[in-house]
């Protein structure tokens, strides 16, 4: 499903020198597979993960998605890849602050011209709990139920993959664990595959493979089943 | 396309106070706009419906002297009916209250207008006049000098009745009257009264009205070479069509220039707030990339918000500028020469005002717009992750070109000239430069000195100057623009008046008399002198025309069309003096004096530099004069520059002392008066003893040039206060736009434990300094401007007043403070949870 080979990322410092956030980075991901990238911050998980995901053109090296090598892709192709294929759930939620929660959950179906999307996006609503939210705006919601808008708006299109960028990070303990349970649950029952960013360890051991960076750089990959 | 609707609707709908509040800037300018193009579209009719009743008649003939019988009598056979006017300026008196004016004479024969009636009080004075020994007084006439119809006035050597006021004559506008009050007399009495006499000054006009099916300008075209050789010039319906559609037109250019400023200042607001509203929209766009939307796409959502509430605010504007037109007819009514111009809704200047609205709308907005293209959906994982600088430096450019083709393209079409155009546009882009170099150089100065010692707010203020989203660029200039266009007017126009202040004090002469029978001149100095009045100059006048330039005669000027002289050389009246002295308002630039003549030897004459330039002339050219019949063969021995800024005759042409002594001619004298009822007192009893004499009174000028440029600086400050209103709503705007990025601030501080005074202090200071700085600047640009202004063009001192510049300096600083702190009381007033909830 995801396949990364040699990647690298540099960075020009305001000095003019050249910052090395990712070197080499290599790994397969299987289709409907679970995996972890974790380190600590400033190791280069966001940035890995934004070139996974097609936000980004690596310095070199090679990521294909689903088939589709990502960086032979104009800005508006990778646009399209994502719209299609991928599903996002951030640490900041992301949701647009002007659009209501069903809004929201259906700006991805309309971009593809679904004319389903109102319907689609209620039933992924009432699947995370917020059926009774749909006309709520991002700032008449608490920080779990974001999440959940934005856990919907992921599904919605019905991804291959999934990237989560530390989904728990802005949340208490009750609420982060209702949202792990929620991801790993919609995940299996829509058998997508799931990357997940995060420094959790104990989140990453509930993926299937857990990638650690340090540095930048590849330290090891733990295969949670060995 | 059905989402990149659905998501501007959706997006704008909690965004929609702030849309419209930026685009209320351009509504100013379209209204403005659309006024003055609806007004002028309803003139324009107006005036074709009402051609005839401007002219009065069919056909005008008017000349400086009685027409030719050759000439008169080929016209009258083809006529229906014809009228006679003798105009000249005399002084009148009101015995009632002894009062006199200056005033212009018009004698009037026959049954003119033919269209369209004068408006008098009582109605039908206009005609009853004409069979009586009665005189119809201007209304500015009845109303200074409190005069009544049935008091009597005296006109020359004879009393008439005041038979009625007149309050407007078509085709003539209020303002005339300001400057040349008339009074009708029949024709019958104009001997009697005396002033009719060789060498006056005298306009004859001749109204014909043409047999149905008979044109005007049929009659005339035979007779054009006739009339041009005698100096006679025609008018017709169409061509006083064509004047007044000429002289309104470049009236009603600048009108819409001064409107169009207004939209410019509104379209800078409008980009200044499109980027700091795109700015906060950035992290939507990058969540919208993020889930697959194209770059066109997001960039679409937003263009077509702009677009929607550009549309919006033109077609406001356009509705505000349909009202504005109802009272431009008011605004304008002195200048107008009709009485009454429509105020028909005009679809068609509507149209053009929402068009233009909208274009200008998008076209300022792409700049800021066009950010959204160079935004990476990467900013969704860290915020840090911004545009790439590099890209889309194309595009900014070509937008940058597309303003300014659109720019100079819409002023052409306004103006109609090319070089103007540019003059125009490179004026106001001086301007721009100017407050744009002023605006970097005080962010640069503020941080390269910055005052660290200072206080924390006075030091927090200062630095919100070029903190990034600042306004101050945005309302230097904005602020700045608008200050330097109304400062300018008043200077220029307190300057002039100054100026005219100053040529009558100290010992300069005030007071001219003109048109002194050489029998008069002694009594008339006594009379001078029993008023404690004293003669500063005195010398007679002679009236003659330019026959022969080194022996070419006009037509053989004309024949040769490259080098033809301007036509005025040779048909005006030249009034000339004769003296052995130059005067201190003298000066020879070229040849010498010659004070005297020398009989055997060429008579030599000195003329004014304007005179020799329009003449081609130089020394040694011969002129040959007709003095009232006789040649008179001259040579050019010197010119002459002349300080035109004092109250006494200047002459074109000089002659000297041994030549013209016995040729029929008038006198003047020049003196001074100390005080208006000196003044008063004597030209009272002057007029009573010697009617024909005119007196140029300076207290009345100064009081007409007030009358006239307070009429016209109305006009010009009604259509500066858009430049003004328009500069503050983008002042609202702007401070509104920033508010978002100085909550999160303000919120920031007070969560750290600043105090609600803190946080005013921080802003008082932030807005005191940018609507100082800003109107500081244009202060100092209006300062400049005027300077330019009197130094080449009118070529008076510049002596400025200041304290109305600090008047306006304080109070346009009050006012930013103000609209400042109102719009920040939110931040201040609420506590920081709330305000931070209730961000979006």
């Amino acid at each position: 499903m995801l396949t990364t080979h040699n990647l690298t990322r540099h960075y020009k410092t305001a000095s003019g020198q050249e910052l090395t956030v990712l070197d080499n980075i290599s790994f397969d991901i299987a289709a409907g597979d679970t995996f972890a990238i974790v380190g600590p911050s400033g190791s280069g998980k966001t940035t890995l993960l934004g070139l996974c995901a097609g936000l980004d053109r690596p310095s070199s090296g090679s990521v294909t998605l689903n088939g589709v090598s990502l960086e032979q892709l104009s800005e508006d192709q990778r646009a399209a890849v994502r719209n299609q294929h991928v599903g996002f759930v951030f640490q900041n939620f992301q949701l647009i602050p002007t659009l209501t929660a069903l809004e929201n959950v259906m700006v991805p179906l309309e971009l593809r011209g679904d004319s389903g999307a109102e319907k689609t996006a209620r039933a992924w609503l009432e699947k995370v709990g917020l059926g009774h939210r749909l006309d709520h705006y991002p700032s008449q919601l608490s920080g779990g139920e974001q999440q959940r808008v934005c856990i919907a708006r992921a599904f919605s299109n019905d991804p291959r993959i999934l990237f989560a960028d530390e989904p728990t990070g802005n949340l208490d303990a009750d609420n982060a664990a209702g949202i792990v349970d929620l991801i790993f649950e919609l995940n299996r029952s829509a058998s997508t595959t799931l990357v997940l960013v995060t420094h959790d360890l104990e989140l990453a051991r509930r993926t299937q493979r857990i990638l650690k960076l340090k540095g930048g750089k590849q330290e090891t990959i733990i295969n949670n089943y060995e | 396309m059905g989402f990149i609707f659905k998501m501007a609707w959706r997006d704008s709908r909690r965004n929609r106070g702030r849309l419209f509040l930026f685009i209320s800037a351009i509504m100013v300018g379209i209204a403005a706009l659309t006024a003055v193009r609806s007004f002028s579209i309803n003139l324009t009719n107006d005036v074709d419906r009402e051609a005839k009743t401007l002219l009065g008649a069919d056909l005008l003939l008017s000349a400086q002297q009685a027409l030719p019988d050759s000439i008169l009598q080929r016209v009258s056979a083809q006529a229906a009916e014809q009228s006679k006017v003798v105009n000249f300026m005399s002084m009148i008196r009101f015995p009632k209250n002894g009062a006199t004016r200056l005033t212009q004479i018009r004698a009037i024969e026959g049954n003119y207008p033919y269209y369209g009636k004068w408006k008098t009080e009582p109605e039908a004075a206009w005609r009853s006049f004409r069979n009586r020994k009665a005189a119809l007084i201007d209304h500015t006439l009845m109303l200074q000098f409190g005069i009544q119809p049935g008091d009597s006035v005296q006109i020359g050597e004879m009393t008439f009745v005041v038979e009625g006021d007149l309050l407007s004559a078509a085709g003539r506008a209020g303002i005339a009257s300001a400057i040349a009050p008339v009074a009708f007399i029949p024709a019958q009495w104009l001997d009697s009264t005396g002033l009719v006499q060789r060498g006056s000054r005298i306009d004859y006009q001749y109204y014909f009205q043409m047999p149905p099916q008979r044109s005007a300008d049929e009659l005339i075209k035979p007779l054009e070479k006739d009339l041009e050789k005698a100096a006679i010039r025609d008018d017709t319906v169409e061509s006083r069509k064509r004047n007044v559609g000429r002289a309104f037109g470049n009236f009603g250019t600048f009108l819409n220039l001064v409107g169009f400023i207004a939209l410019l200042l509104g379209c800078i607001g409008v980009a200044g707030a499109v980027h700091i509203y795109i700015k906060d929209k950035l992290p939507t766009v990058a969540i919208l990339r993020c889930l697959g939307a194209k770059g066109r796409q997001a960039f679409y959502v937003y263009l077509v918000q702009v677009a929607g509430i550009g549309l919006l605010g033109a077609i406001g504007g356009a509705a505000l500028g349909a009202l504005i037109q109802k009272i431009l007819p008011w605004v304008l009514r002195d200048l107008l020469p009709l009485e009454e111009v429509s105020t028909d809704f005009s679809f068609v200047a509507a149209g053009q005002g929402i068009l233009l609205g909208l274009s200008v709308a998008v076209l300022f907005a792409l700049l800021p717009l066009s950010g959204i293209l160079r935004t990476s959906p990467l900013r969704t994982l860290r915020a840090a992750y911004g545009e790439n600088e590099n890209s889309g430096r194309g595009l900014r450019w070509a937008v940058y070109l597309l303003i300014a083709a659109s720019v100079f393209l819409f002023t052409w079409w306004l103006i109609g000239g090319w070089l103007q155009t540019l003059y125009f546009i490179g004026g106001i882009g001086v301007a721009f430069g100017i407050l744009f170099g002023i605006a970097r150089l005080m962010t640069w100065g503020l941080r390269r000195f910055f005052p660290r010692r200072w206080s924390y707010t006075t030091r927090q203020g200062i630095a919100n100057l070029f903190r990034p989203e600042n306004q101050t660029m945005l309302l230097v200039i904005s602020i700045g623009l608008g200050t330097m266009l109304l400062s300018t007017l008043f200077l220029i126009q307190s300057l002039l008046l100054k100026q005219l202040e100053f040529s009558g004090s100290g010992n300069q002469p005030n007071m001219v008399l003109f048109d002194i029978q050489k029998n008069d001149v002694d009594s008339v100095s006594a009379l001078l002198k029993f008023h404690k009045m004293p003669i500063i100059q005195q010398a007679g006048v002679v009236t003659t025309r330019v026959e022969t330039i080194d022996g070419r005669t006009k037509l053989q000027d004309e024949a040769d069309t490259l080098k033809a002289l301007p036509g005025w050389v040779w048909d005006r009246e030249y009034r000339v003096t004769y003296r052995d002295t130059l005067l201190d308002t003298e000066k020879i630039t070229q040849g010498a004096w010659s004070g005297v003549w020398t009989p055997g030897e060429p008579i030599k004459v000195s003329v004014s530099s304007d005179l020799a330039k329009a003449m081609k002339a130089e020394i040694g050219t011969k002129l040959t004069f007709n003095v009232q019949g006789t040649r008179m063969e001259t040579e050019v021995a010197s010119v002459r520059e002349i300080n035109f800024n004092r109250v006494q005759p200047a002459f074109m042409v000089l002659f000297p002392k041994g030549v013209l002594e016995q040729a029929p001619q008038f006198h003047f004298m020049v003196t001074r008066v100390e005080s208006e009822p000196q003044s008063a007192a004597f030209q009272s009893s002057l007029v009573q003893r010697y009617p024909g004499i005119s007196a140029i009174d300076l207290t009345q000028i100064l009081k007409s040039v007030d009358e006239v440029l307070s009429k016209v600086s109305f006009v010009i400050r009604f259509m500066a206060l858009f430049s003004i209103l328009t500069g503050l709503l983008v002042l609202v705007s702007s401070i509104y736009q920033s508010k978002y990025a100085r909550i999160r601030e303000s919120v920031l501080l007070r969560t750290l434990g600043a105090s609600r005074r803190q946080i005013l202090g921080i802003y008082g200071m932030e807005y005191f300094l940018l609507g100082a700085l800003s109107c500081l600047s244009g202060v100092g640009l209006s300062v400049f401007s005027a300077w330019a202004l009197v130094k080449f063009v009118f070529q008076i001192p510049f002596e400025p007043q200041w304290l109305p510049l600090v008047l306006t300096f304080a109070s346009i600083t009050a006012l930013t403070v103000l609209i400042g702190l109102l719009n920040t009381r939110d931040a201040v007033r609420k506590p920081p949870l709330e305000v931070l909830r209730s961000e979006v």
